[in-house]
């Protein structure tokens, strides 16, 4: 039915829910005890010890506003989102929380459905993507491959998979806020997927099946146990979006900037390294 | 333009009675029509009943004879536990249809339409967002009968306001209700001692007080707002934090896969779970309720004010029980006693007793003694007192002197 008050849309930032400070949780179900908990035991160890992250160009991440960040995406129970996070609270000058974009079936997930959304992450609906960038002004990571990139093979290493989700700049170009090229090195030699068990993914319908290092033959937890890979996270410098419009063209166009961006600087950290471990 | 002239159709539902009684204090409203095809459950002072379901050529008739100028329809049945699906079909969808069939037309006075909905609309599924926004469709079709029967009620109306341009049409899709009032099976859920939930999941809940859906009815009817909106309170609370404000506990009996037949079992043992609830307990869901308060309307209540004032109710169950309950007169004399043209106004609420002296309680004469228990729980002591003496002098029945007496002795 059309709505006669659309004028009303216009601005309806200020008519947000405030802040009950009683709350333990947020609206999106976040829960800052929880993922304090994460953060300063298995994020700070894998951060610091494990994958002794380097970080370069935390500036280029905007200190307010909202932004989309967009990322590569590698591994079979990706490490990456956790890292960026962890970067951007560690290095950077003013850190805020970082918003996670998930697929939407972890939502059926037993368990993940429970814990995702206390650690910061959102389902990746445009409609999600607006209110966060928009009307919360937040951080919102995003990975554009979407499953391809965790389905890629440890052959396939930093070769950014098609971008499947171009939704990703229609949603910046209508929030109208900067995207941030994110550059992660090391997660494809930390989660190394050598194969895929697709008759074992059929049968316990899970999204993939991967054969690991340590998965399925150490168990579930297996999936979650990385190799101890060199990670290095670069930020490259905003993409403006505020020209163009929302036509088909433009849309394209940035994307293909971006997927260009992050693939030539992925080609170039992985140049520069002198080993994976160290 | 404001309303002036309302009818309610399903002033017997919970919603019906309490939108008459806030329209009521209304003095912009000037005629309050309610029907129904049951008795009213609540007692209304200048709202006129009518016995009558949804069978449009009446409808028609009382609207063209009234001449109503707003049409408020709150007789949606959304909970698929307390209605067959045959039922809930016909109330919500050939229902819908014959109230619109009795608002319509060319010489029709109505000019104002207000729809109680529901946020079953949207419907419960894994790909949702996070916050539904009026103008979204819903992901997926309908996946319950009733679910079925929402999104088609709504099209008949959304059909019948672009038919209609000159009639301001209104849709309201609530968020689920609880209160210290109304009963609905989410509440009853809550009541159990422990909170059944499906194992792994935590999903999002947003709620909306029973007076803030009242308010929203009543704020519909004075302002000029056609178009849909959300109502829900501020907040989304887990599911976790809602059971642990109650106090409650969480009991994860329902397995993840399977839940339905689970669910099943439950029944058997007297708790129902109806399909739009475990898909709620399953992914949850959140409304966008921006676009309401854009147009002045201001929520009494947050979802976790919401739940702790239901809270507050669960803990106070116990010890109001039995008292409470407020004395019922028979309708026929109270209707006999409000406009007969032989009953003497002059002396307010009393009348006169057997024996010339009033009785200190209007209609106490024609209660039996068993019913007088309730009437007695509301009284305060002096009126006890009086109520005794009446008793001595009229009837002076044993049981109820007893029975006064020992409601006086309880204070």
């Amino acid at each position: 039915m059309p709505s006669a008050t659309i004028e009303l849309r216009e601005d309806l930032r200020r008519h947000l829910p405030g802040v009950e400070p009683e709350r333990r949780l947020s609206d999106w179900g976040r829960s800052e005890r929880i993922e304090g908990l994460v953060d300063r035991t298995l994020a700070d160890f894998l951060y610091h010890h494990w994958f002794r992250c380097e970080v370069e160009g935390i500036e280029n991440v905007p200190a307010a506003g909202g932004a989309l960040l967009v990322a590569n995406h590698s591994g079979a129970l990706p490490p990456d989102a956790a890292m960026i996070a962890k970067a951007i609270r560690e290095e950077h000058a003013r850190p805020r929380p970082l918003n996670i974009t998930v697929e939407h079936p972890f939502k059926d997930y037993p368990g993940f459905s429970m814990l995702l959304p206390k650690l910061g992450c959102v389902t990746a609906h445009p409609a999600n993507l607006q209110r966060l960038l928009y009307d919360e002004e937040s951080l919102v990571l995003l990975f554009p491959e979407g499953r391809e990139g965790t389905r890629k093979l440890y052959k396939d290493r930093y070769r950014l998979r098609r971008f499947g989700r171009r939704g990703f700049v229609a949603s910046a170009l209508r929030a109208g806020v900067p995207i941030v090229p994110v550059c992660v090195v090391g997660a494809e030699e930390a989660a190394p997927i050598f194969a895929h068990l697709r008759l074992l993914k059929r049968l316990i319908g899970l999204q993939y099946f991967p054969l690991t290092p340590t998965f399925p033959h150490l168990g579930p937890l297996g999936a979650a146990a990385y190799l101890p890979a060199k990670f290095r996270i670069r930020f490259l410098e905003p993409v403006p979006v505020d020209s163009g419009g929302d036509d088909r063209a433009a849309i394209q166009t940035v994307a293909e900037e971006v997927r260009a961006r992050i693939q030539e600087t992925l080609f170039e950290m992985v140049g520069e390294r002198y080993s994976v471990w160290y | 333009m404001s309303s002036r002239r309302v009818l309610v159709t399903g002033l017997s539902t919970y919603w019906g009675g309490r939108l008459a009684e806030a329209l009521e204090a209304s003095e912009e409203v000037e005629a309050i029509i309610g029907v129904d095809s049951r008795d009213p459950t609540r007692e209304l002072e200048r709202t006129e009943f009518v016995r009558v379901g949804t069978q449009h050529a009446l409808l028609r008739r009382i609207v063209e004879a009234a001449e109503i100028d707003t049409v408020v329809d709150t007789r949606l049945i959304i909970d698929s536990v307390w209605a067959s699906p045959g039922r809930a079909h016909e109330n919500n969808v050939i229902g819908t249809m014959n109230v619109l069939a009795a608002c319509g037309g060319p010489d029709s006075t109505v000019r104002k339409l207000v729809f109680k909905s529901s946020a079953h609309y949207y419907g419960c599924a894994q790909d949702d967002p996070a916050f539904f926004t009026e103008d979204m469709e819903r992901p997926h079709p309908p996946r319950t009968s009733l679910e079925r029967d929402i999104v088609e009620a709504e099209a008949t109306v959304a059909d019948f306001a672009e038919k209609s341009p000159d009639v301001s049409v209104s849709i309201l899709r609530f968020a689920n209700v609880l209160g210290p009032d109304v009963e609905t099976s989410h509440r009853a859920l809550f009541e159990l001692p422990a909170v059944p939930v499906v194992l792994g999941f935590d999903p999002r809940y947003q709620f909306v007080h029973e007076d803030d859906v009242v308010g929203a009815l009543d704020h519909l009817v004075h302002a000029d707002l056609p178009g849909v909106f959300n109502v829900g309170a501020d907040g989304v609370l887990a599911l976790s934090e809602v059971v642990d404000l109650l106090g409650k506990r969480i009991l994860p009996v329902l397995p993840p896969w399977g839940t339905a037949l689970a669910a099943a079992t439950l029944r058997r043992v007297g708790i129902e779970l109806s399909p739009e609830m475990l898909g709620q307990l399953r992914y949850g869901r959140g409304l966008d309720n921006r676009l309401l308060k854009a147009t002045g309307f201001a929520y009494r209540y947050t979802t976790r004010e919401t739940v702790l004032k239901l809270a507050e109710q669960m803990r106070l169950a116990p010890i109001l029980r039995g008292a409470g309950e407020p004395y019922r007169y028979e309708r026929e004399v109270e209707e006999f006693l409000r406009r007969s043209p032989h009953v003497n106004r002059h002396r307010g609420r009393r009348h006169d007793g057997a024996d010339g002296r009033a009785a200190p309680v209007a209609g106490y004469e024609d209660l039996e003694a068993g019913e007088l228990g309730s009437l007695l729980g509301s009284l305060e002591p002096n009126d006890l007192a009086a109520l005794r003496d009446h008793e001595r002098a009229t009837g002076a029945r044993v049981e109820v002197l007893a029975a006064i007496d020992a409601a006086l002795a309880g204070r």
